[in-house]
């Protein structure tokens, strides 16, 4: 397997057309957790502070497992992506609004978002589900967090800067989703199981 | 000792010593503390840790797939996250999910006792950072991030026929909760009868739809017959068996082979990126059902699968582990 592609924020719409579906990639830089709730608000043309800039940068479909020291700083101890489907509804206006250029989750998401990142230059990165603390480890500080009380941790919008989290590419800009590849070819599995027990 | 009699001061489980009721005029028995170490130990191992017959799984299922191969790069991500959740003590998944208790204890058991025991327990290692803040009131969208509320953590008591205690608890994430299903036989749509044929197909449509989604490789658990209610409950208690025990039930286990054997030609693998692994394990109980009714349920549990279970000792403490 190739080594995987490394990818610096913020992004532009260049870098993100070369990847292709299958690629992988490690992130550098600056990534903003975002999930249902803060999808939900923004798809609904809710308020969002300057200072959460998406222009050219990447969302991360995680609801992190926080800890607040002493201190009062704030620590990741736990950070996987979350299933990016429930966010079809929202996602495809939020890329255009924003100009966001990557999203990580997993799962894959539809034919909304798939045209959404085609239009306008994004790709959809797949991390490894359940992967917690592998990917925890990537984080290196915790910058902002927003809604925190509105939507509590889970849900709020966590800035967070990162080094070599890795994905892989599984929706491109160029139209192609590694899912519905999956999705067809597993359905052709299946009727094959089903035809054969009868 | 006669089961159910417990004692309320003497020896015997501690079923009835740990009683905080408002009865006891703030006297904590000796067992109230231990328990509560245990049932904090109990939630921060099943929270960091997976069971070893879930390990092994993972291990055979690695060795199924091709070097080189997309589903081989998860596995070793698996791996590596296994490994390190529990040497920092820390969640496998951000998603600590449904905290589901299984109780097995003599009737005497203070259940409700119980109940607020574990609710502090729960808030304690929420606090840790062994659980996340997960409980969601639907009306208001409020998270007091103290995980209990109406309905969580979720309870499942049983009267044991033998004075012991023994409390087992699996965290399923939202994620493979999410692709559960249930299906009502006849279903026109997947040409299913009111058969074992028929509950093939509506299970392997299950596992289709789910596809990476419920963060394959998983565990399904089937209960067939039952009602909306049952269904679901005794297709999660499937959960609590061993994946490498054998279904008593000559019928259901080759049902559970077949399915496995099946959804594994399936080719949706690990994450949904292709690969010969959708499934670690299948596993089926039936429930007499109403002659109006016949459902299928389907519950999906991720790979990052956390169940533990303990048996306490008469004090309180852990007197071994279960899995």
């Amino acid at each position: 397997m190739n080594n995987p592609k490394p990818l610096q924020t913020p992004l532009n719409e260049e870098r993100v057309r070369e990847l292709h579906v299958g690629d992988r990639v490690v992130i550098t830089g600056v990534i903003f957790t975002a999930r249902d709730a803060v999808h939900k608000h923004l798809a609904a043309g809710g308020y969002l502070p300057p200072e959460a800039d998406l222009r050219d940068g990447v969302i991360y479909h995680c609801g992190p497992v926080a800890v607040r020291g002493d201190d009062g700083r704030w620590q990741i101890v736990a950070a996987g992506p979350t299933t990016s489907c429930r966010e079809e509804p929202y996602q495809a206006e939020i890329i255009r609004r924003f100009g966001v250029r990557a999203v990580i989750g997993k799962g894959g998401m539809g034919h909304k978002t798939l045209e959404a990142l085609r239009q306008h230059g994004c790709v959809y990165l797949h991390a490894v589900g359940g992967a917690a603390q592998v990917l925890a480890e990537c984080v290196t500080a915790v910058e902002d967090v927003w809604f925190l009380d509105e939507f509590g941790a889970p849900e709020a919008m966590w800035k967070l800067a990162v080094a070599d989290f890795p994905a892989v590419v599984t929706m491109d800009a160029n139209g192609n989703s590694f899912h519905e590849l999956i999705r067809m070819g597993s359905q052709t599995a299946l009727a094959r199981v089903l035809h054969a027990s009868e | 000792m006669t089961p159910g009699l417990t004692p309320l001061s003497t020896s015997g489980p501690p079923s009835a010593r740990f009683v905080d009721s408002p009865e006891t005029g703030g006297y904590v028995p000796p067992g109230v503390q231990a328990l509560e170490q245990s049932l904090i130990d109990l939630i921060r191992r099943t929270s960091c840790d997976l069971p070893q017959d879930v390990r092994n799984a993972l291990l055979s299922a690695r060795s199924c797939e091709s070097n080189d191969s997309l589903a081989a790069s998860v596995f070793e991500t698996i791996h590596r996250n296994v490994d390190l959740a529990w040497s920092k003590t820390r969640p496998i998944c951000q998603d600590t999910g449904s905290i589901l208790f299984y109780i097995t204890a003599p009737a005497s058991f203070d259940r409700a006792a119980f109940k607020r025991l574990a609710g502090k327990c729960v808030t304690a290692a929420t606090a840790k950072g062994w659980l996340r803040p997960n409980s969601v009131d639907p009306i208001t969208g409020r998270n007091d991030g103290t995980n209990v509320g109406p309905g969580t953590p979720t309870f499942y008591f049983e009267d044991g026929s033998e004075p012991v205690v023994t409390i087992k608890l699996v965290l399923k994430g939202g994620g493979c909760e999410n692709v559960g299903a249930q299906y009502s036989l006849p279903d026109a749509r997947l040409g299913a009868d009111r058969n074992l044929d028929g509950c093939r197909k509506a299970v392997l449509d299950a596992v289709f739809q789910a596809q990476g989604k419920g963060c394959s490789p998983g565990v399904i658990g089937i209960c067939i017959g039952g009602d909306r209610a049952t269904g679901y409950e005794h297709s999660k208690t499937q959960f609590l068996r061993r994946l490498d025990d054998t279904n008593p039930d000559p019928t259901l286990r080759a049902f559970e082979e077949d399915i496995l054997r099946s959804a594994n030609e399936l080719g949706i693998g690990p994450m949904g990126f292709g690969g010969k692994t959708t499934l670690l394990a299948a596993k089926a109980c039936a429930l007499n059902r109403l002659p109006a009714s016949y459902f299928v349920t389907v519950s999906y549990m991720c790979w990052a699968f956390r169940r533990q279970g303990i048996v306490l000792d008469q004090t309180g403490h852990i007197a071994h582990w279960l899995y």
